[in-house]
């Protein structure tokens, strides 16, 4: 509304025309612009090149191997004749990976759910602060911490699981040592999933709207009600999308693993006894001593996690990114 | 009832099985504490009383509205009560009944009982409704407290470890001169803390203008193009770091024939840090105010400069945060190192040439080692690079903390 009528001002007569806008930018800024956007081609083009020159480095020892890379259990790409496949590695990992989730994934949504609906005000900043620190953690730090001690402390429940719940074969020992094993590697890659889990879980859950939020306690219903009914519904895409980026973390975890496990080349069913093995620790163990052809081997076991990790990850980018508008994860 | 009997009153028109006369209500009492109660008797199995008490007293509670914020004192008690509770039995389980041993162990069956104790009082004094509130409290309560408490533990533990065995001489001496018989004291990590410096260096200048420039590309130009990078950086920063460490040893030693050294290290760890400090560069530039960008637009100032003069000065402290968080990111990783410096136990002054050792590989091998002083000098190294990245974790927070968005 403006106070001075149009006819006043002799304005109702002339038409309103656009003014020609003109804008192309000026040489210089065409050149900024060139130069930013080179920076983001150079990044694009790195990721495609990882995954070139794997593969191409790879080539001579996936061709030697064949179908039976995806087939066969033994890792022994320096024997006469060459014998390896990614069977159990990939078992081992997916399996490692798995122990991981199912142990970080509650976790991080009580601790989500704690710091957003029921820790104390003067709680949560450095609740945050500490669970961000704990993905600061080196994973190194984590692997010998887990060696030297988890692998000990953690002896008595592993003893606990195998002795009342040796029906499920998971839980079955024969041997008689426990420890060193795919459940220790995965309890120790959990803490490493944990913080990047809950930060997005987090940051989802207080994306719950309000109104509803207060709604739901106007209604008459208890705190555990309202969360129940308003907030985990709704960030039930944060906890897809962030399990998700944890499950790509898991998969691609090394040294921890590594330090951990006793390893050994077959599909290790019993995950509270020594063995087993995942893609990046054998890599990470088998590398120093390899011939060229061995090197070549561990190189496509390489691409194969890159491409699953890459898969895993690109899906998990999709989920986040549509369940909270265009944010990325910093992590 | 079949159909060929007499039709009732009342009976359906219809031609299908006539109802059953009724009967009045159904003589079954659905009370829902009663209904209830085979669930309250599980954890207290023990005792069969219980469950009869229960019965008894819920079903003569009036319902009454309570304040489910206050947290009195009779509240405490029941918490407080209920732990006590859940060890005293689990200690009894633990060593008079059952041969179980172990602190794992101990924790998860006192918690297990605690939580089933604890609901069973709640509910007993308050209702099934609030045992459910208050128990869903304390499970999230105990769940933050699992998260915090490895970091408590893992920090304990390297202190424990490392510190009594650092000596200045950590710093300033290497392994070159230190043989098996030595005590854990001798020699030290200067070689691999000079390599760590040079290596992350390295990677710093690498990358953080690459990562600066992706940033303002993803910001402040924006467009289809960019959605797709900012896509990218968010995979890239999922790919594990033994793939980066693969991919350099394959560019680089494979295929370009040159050898171990700091450099490639240096490359692989760039990899690394490139989308932790682009994703984080990007975040503190959208913190910039569009007010000043499109003041000085105005005022007739090209593109350019207006990123170079105006946001990224305004951003400065927040990219400040960004490259420390990708240097505590890019300075404990072991794995691409491990790959591409092969590691060494002399001092290298030269990156671009020849092995060269890492505080972590330092650490990595180490704690690999059979001989018990390697083990603890990797702890010293460990405790030292816990330090390092504790301090400029720290740091992070102090930079990023000040309103950087002012001045």
């Amino acid at each position: 509304m403006t106070l001075i009528d149009d006819d006043e001002l002799g304005l109702a007569s002339t038409e309103d025309e656009p003014r020609e806008l003109d804008t192309t930018p000026i040489p210089a800024d065409r050149r900024y612009r060139r130069i930013a956007r080179s920076g983001g081609v150079v990044v694009f083009i790195l990721l495609g090149l990882i995954g070139a020159f794997l593969l191409t480095s790879s080539w001579p020892a996936l061709r030697e191997a064949g179908l039976g890379f995806f087939t066969a259990t033994a890792w022994g790409p320096d024997g006469d004749p060459p014998e390896f496949g990614i069977v159990a590695l990939l078992y081992g990992t997916v399996m490692v990976a798995i122990i991981a989730l199912v142990i970080a994934v509650p976790l991080s949504i009580g601790t989500a759910i704690y710091i957003n609906e029921y820790a104390p005000r003067a709680l949560r900043r450095p609740l945050t602060s500490v669970i961000d620190l704990l993905a600061a953690v080196p994973s190194l730090i984590f692997g010998i911490w887990g060696r030297e001690y988890l692998n000990d402390a953690m002896f008595g429940f592993a003893n606990f699981l195998t002795t009342h719940l040796s029906f499920i074969p998971f839980f079955k020992t024969e041997g008689s040592t426990l420890g060193n094993s795919i459940f220790i590697a995965g309890m120790v890659v959990s803490l490493m999933v944990l913080p990047i889990v809950t930060a997005v879980v987090r940051e989802v859950f207080a994306q719950a709207p309000a109104g509803e939020k207060e709604a739901a306690l106007a209604l008459g219903g208890t705190r555990w009600g309202m969360i129940r009914t308003v907030v985990i519904p709704f960030g039930r895409g944060g906890i897809v999308g962030g399990s998700m980026l944890g499950l790509g973390r898991a998969l691609g975890e090394t040294i921890a693993v590594a330090l951990i496990l006793s390893p050994s080349f077959e599909v290790v069913i019993r995950i509270l006894e020594p063995g087993g093995n995942t893609v990046a620790a054998t890599i990470a163990n088998e590398f120093a001593e390899a011939k060229p052809f061995g090197i070549q081997a561990l190189l496509a076991a390489g691409l194969a996690l890159f491409l699953l990790t890459l898969v895993v990850n690109m899906f998990a980018a999709a989920v986040v990114s549509r369940s909270r508008s265009g944010q990325g994860v910093e992590l | 009832m079949s159909v060929d009997q007499v039709p009732q009153e009342g009976a359906n028109p219809f031609g299908s099985p006539a109802p059953p006369p009724y009967q009045g209500a159904p003589v079954q009492e659905l009370d829902p504490w009663t209904e209830l109660a085979p669930e309250v008797a599980q954890p207290a199995a023990a005792d069969p009383l219980d469950v009869a008490r229960n019965a008894e007293v819920h079903s003569s509670v009036p319902e009454q509205p309570r304040a489910l914020s206050k947290f009195s004192a009779s509240d405490t008690a029941e918490l407080a009560g209920s732990m006590l509770a859940a060890v005293s039995l689990t200690w009894l389980i633990f060593f008079r009944l059952t041969p179980l041993f172990g602190a794992s162990g101990f924790v998860v069956v006192s918690l297990v009982t605690f939580l089933a104790i604890y609901w069973t009082v709640v509910r007993q004094n308050h209702g099934r409704l609030a045992a459910g509130e208050r128990l869903a409290g304390v499970v999230m309560a105990i769940a933050a407290l699992a998260a915090v408490l490895p970091l408590g533990l893992i920090i304990f533990k390297v202190v424990a470890e490392g510190l009594p065995n650092l000596r200045l001489n950590f710093f300033t001496e290497t392994q070159q001169d230190t043989g098996p018989l030595d005590p854990a004291t001798a020699g030290g990590a200067a070689h691999a803390i000079v390599g760590t410096l040079q290596q992350v260096g390295l990677a710093m200048i690498i990358s953080v203008p690459l990562a600066v420039l992706t940033a303002v590309f993803m910001n402040e130009i924006g467009g289809k193009f960019a959605r797709t990078v900012r896509f990218v950086v968010d995979t890239m920063s999922g790919t594990p770091s033994i793939v980066a460490g693969l991919f350099i040893y394959s560019v680089l030693i494979l295929q370009f024939g040159a050898g171990f050294s700091g450099f490639a290290g240096a490359l692989a760890l760039m990899i690394l840090m490139l989308p932790t400090v682009t994703r984080t560069t990007e975040e503190m530039l959208r913190l910039v105010s569009s007010g000043l960008r499109e003041a000085a637009l105005a005022l007739g100032a090209p593109e350019w400069r207006v990123t170079l003069q105006v946001v990224l000065p305004t951003a400065r402290t927040g990219i400040a945060t960004a490259v420390i968080l990708g240097v505590a990111r890019a300075i404990g990783e072991t794995a691409p190192v491990l790959l591409t410096t092969f590691g060494a136990s002399v001092m290298n002054w030269n990156p671009f040439s020849g092995p060269q050792s890492s505080l972590p590989l330092f650490v990595y091998t180490g704690i690999r080692s059979s001989a018990d002083t390697a083990v603890q000098r990797a702890w010293t190294g460990a405790f030292v690079l816990m330090a390092i990245v504790l301090l400029l974790f720290v740091l992070a927070r102090i930079v990023g903390g000040r309103d950087h968005l002012k001045r």
